[in-house]
């Protein structure tokens, strides 16, 4: 099919260079330059898909982010991608796009039964009709619903293509470059503000591309293409195309979705498919623009049917004709300019004028152009199913609130022009209270509550004169306050034409005896009757109206339907619009990518990924990995075909049986210096620190103020003022700023600071009863024996040359030592500690191991210190000094934390000795209890214990303490198990505690 | 996203730093005789102010000081970042 529809000339397309693209399977032409939309209206296809409930046949209507209808299907690449808008996407080679929301095509499509079934589909239909029975609505209604109400289909395939973020900041951010936005940048620019231009289309230039002006004997496009040259060249300058200001956000922060990739015919290797920036800027100018609003008659949503400013843009940008036998249907100046191009282009078109016979040098130029006139003229309804073919128009009378007489007339399309409502969403977003503008029927940006001005257009302000002189002292006075420079600027003239007042007429009225279907919101399929049938039903408030009937809840967030929607809710309710109000603008103002949302932070850089020294040996002995917050922990080490019980159980009995080697590097690590370092810990820790030798350590355990322990560890005192402290790996961050919220905000007074030091050490655990003979070895001269390193003692060496730190310290409840060394040394301490460890069985032992080894000596963990429990809870108020106070003591002494049968920590082996007992299993007394069984506690940690080759689990259990002995069921409903189990000692392993001390 | 100026370092984004609670409630002495009432109210009751409210931030991913920020609990405008020490 060839482009009947291209003019020969004009446009701002490149006809030497024909692109190819698909639409519905079939082949096409377009131009480079062009949109999907041009190029598809330059070949004459005006049915490009169906509406979203009744299945309407609908056709292109607007031009760019105004359009409600043309959202499609489109593959670039064998990049998949639904619900794009065809008036703003990029003509490229290769691009097939496909209508949606139909079936089996848009030509003949079943759903249109909803077309003539529409009585039965009022507003709140859904809401009416799938109420009952309340069963059927998961099984029946919903699945058949989401089926028949469709947009695109998401790709289910993985998205290859880059997406990138950026950061920015910047003096003045300027948002749209027509006149407005060019003039106050340029101004700005020029008085040596930073200034970013962002402009959502490709050409700059907004208005000026299609309106017939000339400033400074320049006609639109130059001046505008002069403007940019200019502030292209300057340094403190970005100038962005395909750049949509989205989202304004507290402080002045912006968004913008920058369009990068799709249009070029050979992407580089880096570049993205499209950026997200966050840009700071110290002030906004909105020079958005506006968009022109229809005027609603019957069946208004026909293939056809366009707005007259985007029917201007086809013919001056595209060099396209929507029609061949237009009406110009308006009730403003407008609507001439699309006229008097037309004619220019060898079409005659109508113009239907709902004012009585007006003069202004437009109109007058229009007749001097031999344009057929017809004043107090309306549309009344368009005929034709998939494309206009004629319409009934009448003339109005004298109230304009019914037809003198009607006539049917031939056209192939008709344009409207309904005045113009300025885009204010951003405005909005930034928490402006918008004003209703009387003069121009349309909400305007009121007092900024940051810092923001809305200029030309988007301001209300309609002449070009106005705009670039505001936009020329807005830009200059804004900028003056930021660099102190004053750049003198002459403003331009133009050879602007006056315009005539519009009319307030923004809806035809049915004759008598007729029922078209008027539609308001395009998109999401919402007529006149649906907003009066809402009215009815007792909505009031706009916000619900909106709701009930979706109206302006679509992806185009009612930019051609809010403000008639307004009107008619105010007619019906007798009020005027401002009293109606107006609904609230949220971003993003067009729709954005998920992938430009989530940008790089994906798959394993979804988040930082911490590998402690040690991890490339790690790798290279078959480690099994298990993430501890951002760090990569070795869970086992895998031997052959063993799994994760075989070898965790391998690993531990080793430890029981030899020597065992664990990396702790990721144990936090706190220095803490300062005279009253240990006044500071006694005051942390519930337990006394005052008096802890230099060359000790010591197990604390620190709570929150609510009397709940928040986390335990060592201290070890490493000289005078000098301690080092562990956190567990998972609190290291939270116990940090616990720290330094107590010395800063509580007790200044305190001289001491703390730092984190988890990266500057490399640590590795020794444990089992030949670590010590490990450790004489590792350090031949240091003594080594009990009584010159016991149980919780500290002391320095020389590891082969490596300054090293020696803690008698033990979670395994064996015999264990923690060597700490700088972390450039891990490597090194871990391969010497393999290497001279052979001869006593040495094996690297990974957390799952680590976990055996704690449970079944009943030392506690994350699982039991959970943030629900009190020391007394895991047998920890030994540690609870009753002499000093100390953080969340206080809470300590409350009735509930003091109750007889308190819960308790508690050991349980099952009675058979074979089954596991899943973690989370709830204990109760029956198992065959009617629901909801009584719950008396619940399992915390699960483990095979090597010691006594037989499962063993801590719990945390309803008055513990005089539990031991009884029999109880862990039931777990998520494994369908049910385990009859003995409580006992929460210590199943050396209850005295003797090899720790050996 | 706030904008925030932490008094030691200046403007930053909300992303280098942690939200810290109403920065108004002082903690009870140590060793202080004090009612369940008293303990409970520090603990655990807070007021939820519509408009100004002073609060605690803790520059977590900078120079790691806490400090007191005047917000508009409603607007999000910022009136003014002081260090613990200052009055206000």
């Amino acid at each position: 099919m060839s482009q009947n529809f291209r003019l020969n000339t004009g446009g701002l397309i490149n006809r030497d260079k024909p692109i190819e693209f698909r639409f519905n399977g079939k082949k096409y032409i377009g131009y480079e330059g062009d949109t999907l939309a041009s190029a598809l209206l330059a070949n004459g296809i005006h049915l490009i898909g169906r509406s979203f409930k009744y299945h309407r046949p609908r056709g292109f209507f607007g031009a760019g982010v105004d359009e409600p209808n043309a959202k499609m299907q489109v593959e670039i690449n064998g990049c998949s991608e639904p619900n794009i808008n065809a008036t703003e996407i990029e003509l490229v080679n290769n691009l097939s796009a496909t209508s949606q929301n139909c079936w089996p095509s848009v030509n003949f499509d079943i759903g249109a039964i909803n077309n003539f079934l529409n009585r039965f589909f009022p507003a709140g239909f859904y809401y009416k009709t799938f109420m009952w029975p309340k069963s059927f609505w998961y099984r029946v209604y919903e699945p058949f619903i989401r089926k028949a109400a469709g947009l695109g289909i998401a790709s289910l395939k993985k998205d290859k293509e880059r997406y990138e973020h950026k950061y920015e900041y910047c003096d003045l951010l300027v948002t749209g470059s027509g006149p407005a936005g060019l003039a106050s940048a340029y101004a700005a620019a020029k008085n040596g503000a930073k200034v970013i231009l962002a402009e959502d289309k490709p050409r700059y230039g907004g208005t000026l591309l299609t309106d017939d002006v000339t400033i400074d004997n320049l006609s639109g496009k130059d001046w505008s293409e002069k403007i940019i040259s200019e502030l292209k060249e300057m340094p403190n300058v970005i100038v962005k195309n395909r750049s949509q200001v989205f989202g304004y956000y507290d402080h002045n922060m912006m968004v913008m979705f920058e369009r990068t990739g799709d249009h070029l015919e050979k992407k580089p290797k880096y570049t993205p498919r499209q950026r997200l920036w966050y840009i700071r800027a110290k002030e906004v100018l909105l020079s958005t623009g506006s968009i022109e609003r229809p005027i609603v008659f019957g069946n208004n949503d026909t293939p056809g049917v366009f707005l007259s400013a985007a029917a201007k843009e086809y013919m001056k940008v595209y060099g396209v004709l929507i029609g061949k036998k237009p009406i110009i249907f308006t009730n403003n100046d407008s609507g001439y300019e699309t006229a008097i191009e037309f004619k220019k282009n060898g079409v005659n078109p109508i113009v239907l004028d709902t004012r009585e016979d007006q003069n202004s040098e437009l109109i007058n130029e229009a007749k001097d152009l031999d344009i057929k006139i017809k004043f107090s003229y309306a549309v009344i309804v368009a005929h034709g199913y998939k494309k206009v073919k004629s319409a009934t128009i009448g003339k109005l009378n004298k109230e304009k609130i019914d037809f003198v007489n009607t006539e049917q007339i031939d056209c192939d399309s008709i344009c409207v022009s309904g005045f113009w409502t300025p885009t204010v969403h951003l405005a909005s977003q930034s928490g402006n209270k918008l004003k209703f503008n009387d003069s121009i029927d349309a909400f305007v940006p009121d007092k900024s509550k940051q810092n923001e001005h809305s200029l030309g257009a988007a301001n209300g302000t309609f002449t070009l004169q106005d705009t670039l002189k505001n936009s020329f002292n807005t830009g200059s006075e804004v900028s003056k306050s930021i660099t102190k420079k004053d750049e003198k600027i002459q403003i331009p003239n133009t050879n602007e034409r006056k315009y005539s007042a519009h009319d307030k007429f923004w809806c035809s009225p049915l004759p008598k005896g007729k029922n078209y279907k008027r539609f308001v919101d395009f998109q999401n399929d919402v007529a006149v009757s649906d907003i009066e049938v809402a009215l009815r039903e007792g909505y009031r408030s706009i916000e619900h109206v909106k709701r009930y009937t979706t109206l302006g809840m679509a992806t185009d967030q009612g930019r051609t339907s809010n403000l008639n929607g307004l009107q008619l809710v105010a007619n019906v309710e007798k009020k005027i619009v401002p009293q109606v109000g107006h609904t609230t603008f949220r971003p993003p103002f067009t729709p954005v990518t998920i992938g430009t949302i989530v940008g790089r932070e994906i798959g394993k850089e979804y988040m930082p990924t911490r590998k402690t020294p040690m991890h490339h040996w790690h790798e290279k002995n078959n480690a099994v990995w298990v993430d501890a917050g951002a760090w990569k922990r070795p869970r086992y080490y895998k031997r052959g075909n063993e799994n994760l019980f075989e070898a965790s159980k391998r690993e531990a009995k080793n430890v029981r049986d030899h020597v065992g080697v664990c990396d702790v590097t990721t144990l936090g690590k706190i220095d803490i210096k300062g005279p009253d370092a240990a006044e500071f810990l006694n005051r942390v820790y519930t337990n006394a620190w005052l008096k802890l030798p230099v060359g000790k350590a010591r197990y604390g355990v620190m709570l929150r103020e609510d009397g709940i322990v928040m986390d335990d560890g060592t201290t070890t005192r490493i000289s005078e003022n000098h301690y080092h402290m562990t956190t567990t790996t998972a609190q290291a961050a939270n116990v940090l700023s616990h720290l330094e919220y107590y010395l800063q905000i509580v007790w200044p007074e305190l001289n001491v600071n703390v730092v984190s030091t988890t990266e500057q050490w490399a640590g590795a655990a020794i444990a089992g009863p030949k670590s010590r003979d490990l450790l004489a070895k590792l350090f031949p001269k240091i003594d080594v024996s009990n009584e010159a390193l016991p149980f919780m003692g500290y002391v320095e060496g020389d590891l082969f040359g490596v300054k090293a730190r020696i803690f008698r310290i033990s979670f395994s409840g064996e015999l264990a030592y923690e060597i700490n060394v700088e972390s450039d040394f891990g490597l090194f301490m871990w391969e010497k500690i393999i290497e001279i460890g052979e001869e006593f069985n040495i094996q690297p032992y990974g957390t799952e191991a680590l976990s055996t080894l704690r449970i079944e000596m009943g030392h506690v963990a994350g699982p039991e210190l959970d943030g629900r429990t009190i020391p007394y809870d895991v047998s920890l108020e030994g540690l609870v000094s009753k002499k000093k106070d100390f953080i969340g003591k206080r809470s300590l002494a409350k009735e509930a934390f003091n109750k007889a049968d308190r819960q308790k920590i508690v050991g349980l082996v099952p009675l058979d000795r074979k089954s596991s007992i899943p973690e989370g299993s709830h204990l109760v007394e029956n198992k065959n209890a009617k629901l909801p069984n009584p719950k008396l506690g619940h399992v915390s940690s699960s483990c095979w214990s090597v010691e006594n080759n037989n499962p063993f689990s801590l719990a945390i259990l309803k008055d513990g303490k005089n539990m031991i002995g009884k029999k109880l069921f862990a039931v777990s409903p998520l494994k369908n198990t049910s385990i009859e189990v003995e409580v006992m000692s929460s210590h199943y392993v050396d209850h005295e505690g003797k090899r720790v001390r050996s | 996203m706030l904008n925030i100026k932490c008094p030691y370092c200046g403007d930053r984004s909300q992303k280098e730093f942690a939200y810290g609670g109403d920065g108004t409630i002082t903690r009870p002495k140590l060793n202080q005789e004090i009612s369940d009432e008293e303990w409970d109210n520090f603990v655990y009751l807070r007021k939820s102010p519509r408009g100004k409210h002073i609060e605690l931030w803790h520059h977590i991913a900078g120079c790691r000081q806490w400090f007191k920020v005047e917000r508009d609990t409603t607007t999000h405008e910022i009136f003014r970042t002081f260090k613990p020490e200052e009055e206000f």
